[in-house]
C-alpha cells in the first residue's frame, strides 16, 4: 500500500512563502488570529458607535459623517444607519472573530502538534481556507464604502427584506449582495477548513495518540469540525438561494404580493419562513462552533492550573458529543415568534431544555476539577475562571428563554442580548484570552506580562458584567433591542441605565488596549520563553518555543499515556508529560 | 452503480497500544489514507446541501400554488448514460492500475490503464455539455431560472451538480497529471479517492434526476 505522510511540503524559501503564502498550519494559524484581531477591534468600534448613540441620540460623533454622509449626516446616527452598524457587528463578530479566533486560529496552529504531525492533512487546502476567509472579510468591509453603504437586515439576513434589492432601504442593495457573498465564501472556507481538521484528527495521529488520548481541545476542534461539516453545508447553499432571489429574479424566499416602500414587488409564492429555517439550522450549531473550542481550551487550561486531573474526562468527551448532536434539534428555538405552530414550538423547547444538561455537567466538571486545588494564578487560569463564570451568567438566563410562554414577552428585548452577548461572546472571548496567554510564549516564543494581563482581565472581567448584566434587568423591564433610541415615554426611564451601560462599554474597550500593548510587546521584545513554561502535559510543549518548521525536528514524538496527568509525585515534578515514556508517580 | 460498493477505507487507525520503543525513535509511519477520508467527508457534506436543497425544494413546493410541472428534457435520460458510463471506465482503468505490482519498474502498464481515465475524462465533459444543451432546450420553451419555482430548483440543482462534475474532472486531470509522472510510487490512494468522488458524482445524479422526474 502506498504510504503517504503527513508533511507535504519543503521548508519554504522567501518572504512571500514563508510568511505571506506559507503552506505551514502554524503560520496559517497565526494569520487566522490577525485576522480576527482586525475583526474584533473593527467590530468592537462599530458596537461603541451604537452605544454612544443609544444613550445620547442626538449627539453628533465627529468624523462619522465623513464614513457616511448619508447614514451620518452632521455625525448624529439614522435608525437606518443604527441597522446597518448592527449588522456589521453581529456579522463580523460571529463569523471573522467567533469562529475564526478559536477554531480557525487556534485549532490550526495546534491541533496538528497536539496529535502530533507535522502539518495538516492538505496544506494547499489549508491555506486556500484562509485565503477566501481573508476575501470573504473584505467582501463584507466593502459593503461601508459601495453603493448606499452596508445591509440593515441583521446578521439573520431575515427575508423578505434581506431578497427583495434596494427597495427594502438603504444598504439593502449592494450591500446585502456583498453580505450574501461574502458568507457564501466565508462558508466555503470554513467547509474546507472543517474538511482538514476531521481528517488530520483521523489520520495524522502520531504513534500512541488513540483517540482516548487525545488532548481536550483537541477532542473540542474535532467535534466543532464535524458540526460545521454539517452547518455550513447547508448555509451555503441557503446563502446562494438568497443571491438569486436578489439577482435572478427567483422567488425562494419572497412572497408575492409584497409591497414595499409603495412598490409592488414582481415575485410570488416564496416563504420567508424558509429562509429562517435553514438559517437557523446553521445558526444554533455556529453557537456551538463558537463556544465549543472554548470548552476545549478551557478544559485543557484549567488542569494545568489546577494542578490536578480534570473531573471526568470522558464524561466531558461524551457531553461535547452530546452538545454537538442536540445542536441539531433546537433551532426553532430561534423562531418561537415566527409563526410556527405552538405545537412545533413545544417540540424545539424540549430538546433546548434537555441540552442544558451536558452543558451544565461539563460546567460542574470545571468546578469540580478547582475544588481543593492549589491554584496557580496566572492570567490564563484567571481567563478560565472568567470563562466558567460568564457562561454560567449567560447559560442560566438561556433557562428561561428556552420555554417559549417565556420567550414570546423577551425574545425582542435586551435580555435575549444580555443572554447571547454572555454565554457566546464574552464566554468564547475569554476563552480566546485564556488560549492567547496560555500559548503566545509556544506561537512566539515570548512570555506575555503577566501584571498586564492580570490587569486586563480584572477590568474586562467587571466590565462586561457591567455592560451585559443591567441588559437581563432592561429585557424584563420590556425595553426592546433593534431600536436606535429610546425615546418613546415609556422607554425614557431606561436612558440612564443605556448611559450607564455605554460607558461600561467604552471602559471595557479601552481595557482591550492593555491586551493590545501587551500582545505587540510581547511579539516585539518580551521575555524568551522556555519550552514548557507552565509545565503541561501535552504535546507542544515538548517541542521548542516556537516549534520548528516540522514542528518536532524530524523526530516524531510517541506518546505513551493521556494529557490528564497531574498531581502526581514524580521526579520530574507533579506532572508527567504525554511524550514522557516515565511512569507516573503515587499521586 | 458500479464502484459505489467500493469499500470504504478504515476511517480511523485502530487504537494505539502504549509503544515499547524509546522515545524520539523514528517510527514508521503506519498507512495514510488522508485523500480517501477527506473525499468521504466532501461527500457528507455535498450529500448535507443537497439534502438542504432538497427540503426548500418541498418546502418551496407546498408554500404556494405557483408551482409548474414541465416535462424534463429527454437527453438528461442520455447524459446520464454517459455519466455511468463514465464510472465504468474510470473503475476498469483504478483496477488495471491498482493491479500494476508495487515496485514495477516498467512505465507500460501504468500508461495502458491511463486510456479508461482518458475516456472518463471525455465523457465527463460531454456530460457537462449535454446538461449545458439540456439547459438551452429548456430555455427553448420559454422555462428561465425565474420563470417558475419548479425551473428554479431545476437549474439549481443541475448547475451545483454540474459544477462539482467539474471539479472531480480538475481532481482526475491531477490524478494524470501524477500517473504520467515516470518516477515515484503509483498514486494509488489519489486515484481511488478521484475515483470514489466520480461514482458518488453518478450517484447523486441519480438521486437527483429521481426527484427532478416526479417533483418538477
Amino acid at each position: 500500500m502506498t504510504q503517504t505522510t503527513a508533511h507535504h511540503h519543503a521548508p519554504p524559501r522567501g518572504f512571500l512563502r514563508t510568511h505571506v503564502f506559507s503552506l505551514d498550519h502554524k503560520v496559517i494559524g497565526k494569520q487566522y488570529l490577525d485576522l480576527a484581531l482586525v475583526a474584533v477591534c473593527t467590530g468592537m468600534v462599530l458596537s461603541w458607535l451604537m452605544r454612544f448613540h443609544l444613550a445620547w441620540p442626538e449627539t453628533p460623533i465627529p468624523g462619522l459623517d465623513r464614513v457616511s454622509p448619508n447614514g451620518a449626516a452632521g455625525g448624529v446616527i439614522t435608525p437606518e444607519y443604527y441597522l446597518a452598524l448592527m449588522t456589521m457587528h453581529g456579522t463580523i463578530m460571529v463569523f471573522f472573530v467567533l469562529t475564526t479566533a478559536p477554531f480557525a486560529g487556534f485549532g490550526n496552529y495546534f491541533l496538528p502538534i497536539q496529535v502530533g504531525a507535522e502539518d495538516m492533512a492538505f496544506p494547499r487546502i489549508n491555506m486556500s481556507s484562509f485565503w477566501v476567509t481573508l476575501v470573504a472579510f473584505l467582501v463584507l468591509i466593502a459593503a461601508f464604502f459601495v453603493g448606499d453603504g452596508p445591509p440593515l437586515s441583521g446578521w439573520t439576513a431575515y427575508a423578505p427584506l434581506s431578497a427583495v434589492g434596494k427597495d427594502a432601504g438603504p444598504g439593502q442593495g449592494v450591500g446585502q449582495t456583498l453580505w450574501a457573498v461574502s458568507i457564501t465564501l466565508f462558508c466555503v472556507a470554513q467547509l474546507l477548513g472543517a474538511l482538514n481538521f476531521i481528517t488530520t484528527t483521523l489520520d495524522l495521529r502520531t504513534q500512541g495518540m488513540s483517540l482516548a488520548r487525545m488532548p481536550y481541545a483537541t477532542w473540542a476542534w474535532f467535534i466543532t469540525s464535524v458540526i460545521g461539516l454539517v452547518a455550513f453545508a447547508v448555509l451555503m447553499p441557503a446563502c446562494i438561494l438568497l443571491l438569486l432571489d436578489r439577482l435572478a429574479g427567483t422567488s425562494f424566499f419572497i412572497p408575492g404580493g409584497l409591497v414595499i416602500s409603495d412598490r409592488l414587488q414582481p415575485h410570488s409564492g416564496g416563504s420567508p419562513l424558509l429562509w429562517q429555517h435553514l438559517f437557523w439550522f446553521f445558526g444554533h450549531p455556529e453557537v456551538y462552533i463558537a463556544i465549543l473550542p472554548g470548552f476545549g481550551i478551557i478544559s485543557q487550561i484549567l488542569p494545568v492550573f489546577a494542578r490536578k486531573p480534570l473531573l471526568g474526562p470522558r464524561v466531558l468527551i461524551a457531553c461535547l458529543i452530546a452538545i454537538a448532536f442536540l445542536s441539531y434539534t433546537v433551532w426553532g428555538h430561534h423562531m418561537f415568534l415566527s409563526g410556527m405552530t405552538p405545537f412545533s414550538a413545544t417540540l424545539f423547547s424540549v430538546p433546548t431544555l434537555v441540552i442544558t444538561i451536558p452543558a451544565t455537567i461539563v460546567t460542574l466538571l470545571w468546578i469540580g476539577t478547582i475544588y481543593g486545588a492549589k491554584l496557580r494564578f496566572t492570567t490564563p487560569a484567571l481567563f478560565c475562571l472568567g470563562f466558567v463564570s460568564v457562561f454560567v451568567s449567560g447559560g442560566i438566563s438561556g433557562f428561561f428563554l428556552a420555554q417559549p410562554s417565556i420567550d414570546t414577552y423577551l425574545h425582542g428585548t435586551y435580555f435575549v442580548v444580555g443572554h447571547f452577548h454572555f454565554v457566546m461572546g464574552v464566554a468564547a472571548m475569554f476563552g480566546i484570552f485564556a488560549g492567547t496567554y496560555f500559548w503566545a510564549p509556544k506561537m512566539f516564543g515570548r512570555m506575555m506580562n503577566e501584571t498586564l494581563g492580570k490587569w486586563h482581565f480584572w477590568l474586562t472581567f467587571i466590565g462586561v458584567y457591567c455592560v451585559f448584566m443591567p441588559m437581563h434587568y432592561l429585557g424584563l423591564a420590556g425595553n426592546v433591542r433593534r431600536y436606535s433610541a429610546f425615546t418613546d415615554d415609556y422607554l425614557k426611564p431606561m436612558i440612564p441605565l443605556h448611559r450607564f451601560i455605554t460607558i461600561a462599554a467604552l471602559f471595557t474597550g479601552a481595557a482591550q488596549l492593555i491586551f493590545l500593548f501587551n500582545l505587540v510587546r510581547t511579539r516585539l521584545r518580551g521575555p524568551k520563553a522556555p519550552d514548557n513554561p507552565w509545565e503541561a502535559t501535552t504535546l507542544e510543549w515538548s517541542t521548542t518555543s516556537p516549534p520548528p518548521f516540522d514542528n518536532f525536528g524530524g523526530r516524531p514524538p510517541v506518546v505513551y499515556r493521556g494529557p490528564n496527568e497531574y498531581g502526581g509525585t514524580g521526579a520530574g515534578g507533579d506532572y508527567v508529560m504525554q511524550a514522557s515514556p516515565q511512569a507516573a508517580g503515587p499521586g | 452503480m458500479p464502484g459505489i460498493a467500493t469499500p470504504p477505507a478504515p476511517m480511523v487507525p485502530p487504537a494505539a497500544t502504549p509503544p515499547t520503543a524509546a522515545p524520539g525513535t523514528t517510527t514508521e509511519p503506519s498507512p495514510r489514507q488522508s485523500a480517501q477520508t477527506g473525499v468521504w467527508l466532501a461527500i457528507g457534506t455535498i450529500c448535507m446541501s443537497f439534502a438542504a436543497l432538497t427540503s426548500a425544494m418541498v418546502v418551496r413546493q407546498g408554500a404556494a400554488p405557483d408551482w409548474r410541472h414541465f416535462q424534463l428534457p429527454p437527453l438528461l435520460y442520455l447524459n446520464t448514460l454517459v455519466l455511468l458510463a463514465s464510472s465504468g471506465t474510470l473503475e476498469w482503468s483504478r483496477r488495471r492500475i491498482a493491479a500494476v505490482p508495487v515496485g514495477t519498474a516498467s512505465f507500460a502498464p501504468r500508461l495502458e490503464g491511463l486510456s479508461g481515465i482518458y475516456l472518463t475524462l471525455a465523457l465527463g465533459l460531454l456530460f457537462v455539455t449535454g446538461q449545458v444543451i439540456a439547459w438551452r432546450q429548456l430555455a427553448a420553451q420559454g422555462l428561465f431560472l425565474a420563470t417558475a419555482p419548479s425551473s428554479a430548483f431545476f437549474y439549481v440543482f443541475t448547475a451545483l451538480h454540474g459544477l462539482h462534475v467539474v471539479g472531480g474532472l480538475v481532481g482526475l486531470s491531477y490524478v494524470v497529471r501524477r500517473l504520467r509522472r515516470i518516477a515515484g510510487p503509483v498514486p494509488r490512494i489519489a486515484l481511488r479517492a478521484a475515483a470514489l468522488y466520480w461514482h458518488f458524482m453518478g450517484a447523486l445524479w441519480l438521486y437527483l434526476l429521481v426527484i427532478l422526474a416526479t417533483r418538477v
